[in-house]
C-alpha cells in the first residue's frame, strides 16, 4: 500500500519535474535548431541544414562594433563591480560592526528591484550629472547591477575564511605583503575570477539598462533589438543569440566550478573551532 | 610515538633540574578596552625551557597574554621581553616566537610539506637544508610519510602534529600552544598529552601552554599560573597548585575541595594554628599570599584525602559522621557525609576495592585524615 503510494507519488513528481524543465528549456532549444535551418522564418518543417547564418556574421560590420562594445563594457563593469565587491565582501564578512546587516541588504537591493525603475533613475542622474550618455554611462549602470551578484559569489569565497591563517602567515615570520600574496590571494582568487565571469556575462547578457543608459553605441542585445523589425535578418538573430547563449552557459559553468573550489578551501578547514 | 603509548602520566620527578635564567618576563602588564581590562598588572617571569601553562576559565585573560607574547595583540601597559629582549614594537613577524593556532591554521592550499616549509621559504636556506629540516620536523611529531597529503585529507590529530611541526621547524625560543586539544576527543586528548610533554622535553624549548582544563595543566606543566578575571591567582608547580591553594577560588578550579570555616588563634612566621569546629585545633603552613583578613580563614582538604575507616580500626586524626548521599563513578565512588558542627557536609571520594560502593546511606562512619593534607586558605 505505502510502496504503491510512493510509487504514484514519486511518478507525479516526476512528471511534473519532467514538465517544468521542457517548459523552461524547450524555447531555448528553439534557437538553436532554427539556427541551422535553411529557410529565413522559423517554423517546421525543417527546410534543410546549413550554416551560412553563423558565416554571415563576421561579415556584418555593425555586428562586429556591437560586440565589441559588449566587452569593452563587460570587461569593465566585471572589473569594476568585483573590485567593490571584494571590499564590501571583505567587510561584511571580516567585520562585526552596527549596522552591517542592513548595509548587506542595500547592497543586495539592485537584485529584486524593478530594471525598468532603476534604469529610468539611473538614466535621470546621469542627464542631471550632465554626463552625455555613451558605453561609459553603460558601465556605470552594469557596475550596479553586477555588485550583488559579486558579492555573493564573493561572500561564499571568503565566509569562514580562518582569520588565523593570516596570524599564522605573520607568526611564521612573513611580512604584510608576504602574507596576502602566499596565503590570502591564493586562497581568494577562485572566488574573484569566479565573480569576473559572473559579472560579464551579466553585462553581456544585459538589455534594459543599456537601451536606456547608452548614446549611438550599441551592445549587442540592442543590437540583437535592432535586428528583429526586419523579418529577413531573424536567422542571423537566433544565430547570434546560440553564440551568446553558449558563451553564457560555458562561462556562468567555470564561475561556479571556481566558487565551489573556493568555498570549500576556506570551509572545510580546522578542526572543531574552525 | 606508537599509538599504544597510552601509558602512564609523564612523571614530572624523571626530569632533568631546570635551567633558572628568565625566558620570558611580563612585567605589570594590563591590557585595557575601554573600562575592561582583559589583563590586569600581570606580573610573571616564564623560565628557560620550562613547560609553562597558563590555566583559567574563559575570559580569565590566558588568551590575551598569550596573544601578546605572539605579538598580536599589544600592552595597554607594562612590559614583555622574551630572551631578554624587550618586545616593544616588535611585529608578530619578528619574534623569536612560534604559536600552534586553537584552529591550527593549516594553509587549505598548501600540502603538508609545504605548510611544515611555509617559514623556512623566507630564510633561503642552502641546498637540501630546507628539505632536510622538514622531514627532521615530520620525523618529530610522527608524520613521515605524509608530506604530500593535503590538510582536507587529515584527521583532527594530525592538523595538530602539522601545525606542531610547522612552528618546531622554525626552532624558536619559545613555542605557544593556544588551546591545541580541545578540539580532539577525550582518547586523543590525553595521549597527545603525553606526546607533546615527550616533545617538549626531547626538543627542550620552553612551551608556553594556554589552556582551560585542569587535569591538562597538571599533567604537562613544570609550572601553572592559575589566572581569574585579568588577574594571576597564584603560580607554582602542579603538585603546590593541587594541594596548596592560596584561596578558595584557585582550589575549586582545580578540583572538588572541602571548606571548613576556621579562626585563627596563632599566627608566627610561616604556620598557622587553627580552631575549626570539625577538625579541633590544627596547625598548617601559611599560605605564601596569605593576607590575612581579621579573625577569620577557611581550611580545605581534597575528598580523596579522607579515608573511611572501616570496623574497629582507629586513625590518629579521625571525624565521625553520618552518609546522606552515595554516588558510583564505576572506579570511585562518593560519599557525602554529615559531620555534626560542620554547616556543610564533607565530600568523600573512596576507591572501590573495598567496598565503599556498598555502603548504606544513614550509615554512621569515621574517617581518618593527614592534617598535614589539611590547607589553610585566605577567606
Amino acid at each position: 500500500m505505502t510502496a504503491l503510494r510512493r510509487l504514484l507519488g514519486s511518478g507525479w513528481l516526476s512528471a511534473y519535474a519532467f514538465l517544468y524543465v521542457v517548459f523552461l528549456y524547450l524555447p531555448v532549444i528553439f534557437l538553436p535548431i532554427f539556427s541551422i535551418n535553411t529557410a529565413a522564418t522559423p517554423k517546421f518543417p525543417l527546410s534543410g541544414y546549413t550554416l551560412k547564418w553563423y558565416e554571415d556574421l563576421p561579415r556584418t560590420p555593425a555586428l562586429l562594433d556591437a560586440a565589441w562594445n559588449s566587452l569593452v563594457v563587460g570587461v569593465s563593469a566585471s572589473i569594476l563591480a568585483t573590485v567593490f565587491g571584494i571590499l564590501a565582501a571583505r567587510s561584511i564578512t571580516r567585520y562585526r560592526y552596527p549596522g552591517r546587516r542592513a548595509i548587506n541588504g542595500l547592497i543586495m537591493a539592485p537584485l529584486v528591484l524593478p530594471e525598468v525603475i532603476v534604469a529610468i533613475s539611473m538614466l535621470l542622474v546621469m542627464l542631471q550629472l550632465g554626463l552625455s550618455l555613451s558605453l561609459f554611462t553603460v558601465v556605470l549602470g552594469h557596475v550596479l547591477v553586477c555588485i550583488p551578484y559579486s558579492m555573493t559569489v564573493l561572500t561564499s569565497g571568503f565566509e569562514g575564511f580562518d582569520r588565523s591563517l593570516e596570524e599564522a602567515s605573520a607568526d611564521l615570520g612573513e611580512s604584510a605583503f608576504g602574507t596576502f600574496r602566499r596565503v590570502t590571494l591564493p586562497m581568494v582568487s577562485p572566488a574573484i575570477i569566479s565573480s569576473l565571469l559572473v559579472c560579464f556575462t551579466i553585462s553581456l547578457d544585459e538589455f534594459i539598462i543599456a537601451f536606456f543608459l547608452t548614446g549611438t553605441d550599441a551592445t549587442l542585445p540592442i543590437y540583437i533589438w535592432g535586428q528583429l523589425r526586419f523579418a529577413s535578418k531573424l536567422p542571423g538573430v537566433l544565430a547570434l543569440g546560440t553564440l551568446l547563449l553558449v558563451a553564457s552557459f560555458l562561462l556562468m559553468t567555470v564561475a561556479e566550478i571556481l566558487r565551489r573550489r573556493a568555498a570549500g578551501r576556506t570551509q572545510n578547514e580546522g578542526g572543531l573551532y574552525a | 610515538m606508537p599509538e599504544q603509548s597510552q601509558a602512564a602520566r609523564p612523571h614530572q620527578s624523571e626530569r632533568p633540574p631546570l635551567s633558572e635564567r628568565p625566558m620570558i618576563e611580563i612585567r605589570n602588564v594590563t591590557r585595557s578596552y575601554g573600562a575592561f581590562k582583559a589583563l590586569d598588572d600581570a606580573t610573571l617571569t616564564i623560565r628557560e625551557g620550562e613547560f609553562f601553562s597558563l590555566l583559567g576559565p574563559s575570559g580569565c585573560g590566558k588568551t590575551t597574554l598569550l596573544r601578546m607574547i605572539a605579538g598580536f595583540d599589544n600592552p595597554t601597559t607594562g612590559s614583555i621581553a622574551v630572551g631578554g629582549q624587550p618586545m616593544e614594537g616588535i611585529p608578530a613577524n619578528r619574534r623569536p616566537t612560534n604559536m600552534v593556532f586553537q584552529s591550527y591554521a593549516i594553509f587549505p592550499h598548501l600540502n603538508v610539506e609545504q605548510n611544515v616549509a611555509y617559514g623556512l621559504k623566507r630564510l633561503k636556506l642552502q641546498g637540501t637544508e630546507e628539505k632536510r629540516r622538514v622531514e627532521e620536523a615530520l620525523e618529530q611529531v610522527s608524520l613521515t610519510g605524509l608530506g604530500k597529503r593535503l590538510a582536507t585529507e587529515l584527521s583532527g590529530g594530525q592538523r595538530q602534529r602539522v601545525a606542531l611541526a610547522r612552528a618546531l621547524v622554525m626552532r624558536p625560543k619559545v613555542l605557544l600552544l593556544d588551546e591545541p586539544l580541545s578540539a580532539l576527543d577525550k582518547k586523543l586528548r590525553e595521549q597527545m598529552q603525553v606526546e607533546l610533554r615527550r616533545l617538549q622535553q626531547a626538543v627542550g624549548i620552553t612551551f608556553v601552554l594556554v589552556t582551560h582544563d585542569q587535569y591538562e595543566a597538571l599533567a604537562m606543566s613544570d609550572r601553572i599560573a592559575v589566572m581569574f578575571g585579568g588577574k594571576i591567582a597564584q603560580v607554582a608547580s602542579p603538585k603546590e597548585i593541587y594541594q596548596r591553594p592560596v584561596n578558595r577560588q584557585v582550589a575549586d578550579f582545580l578540583g572538588g575541595m572541602n571548606f571548613v570555616k576556621a579562626e585563627i588563634v596563632e599566627e608566627n612566621g610561616a604556620s598557622l594554628v587553627l580552631d575549626t569546629l570539625g577538625f579541633g585545633r590544627v596547625k598548617a603552613d601559611k599560605p605564601k599570599a596569605f593576607v590575612r583578613n581579621g579573625e577569620a580563614a577557611t581550611l580545605g582538604i581534597r575528598p580523596e584525602r579522607l579515608r573511611v575507616l572501616w570496623d574497629n580500626a582507629t586513625a590518629k586524626f579521625e571525624v565521625a559522621g553520618k552518609v546522606v548521599e552515595r554516588h558510583y563513578f564505576g572506579e570511585i565512588t562518593h560519599l557525602i557525609v554529615e559531620i555534626p558542627g560542620l554547616e556543610k557536609p564533607l565530600s568523600v571520594t573512596e576507591t572501590n576495592d573495598f567496598g565503599a560502593d556498598d555502603i548504606p546511606v544513614g550509615t554512621s562512619i569515621r574517617l581518618a585524615y593527614d592534617p598535614e593534607a589539611l590547607v589553610a586558605m585566605a577567606d
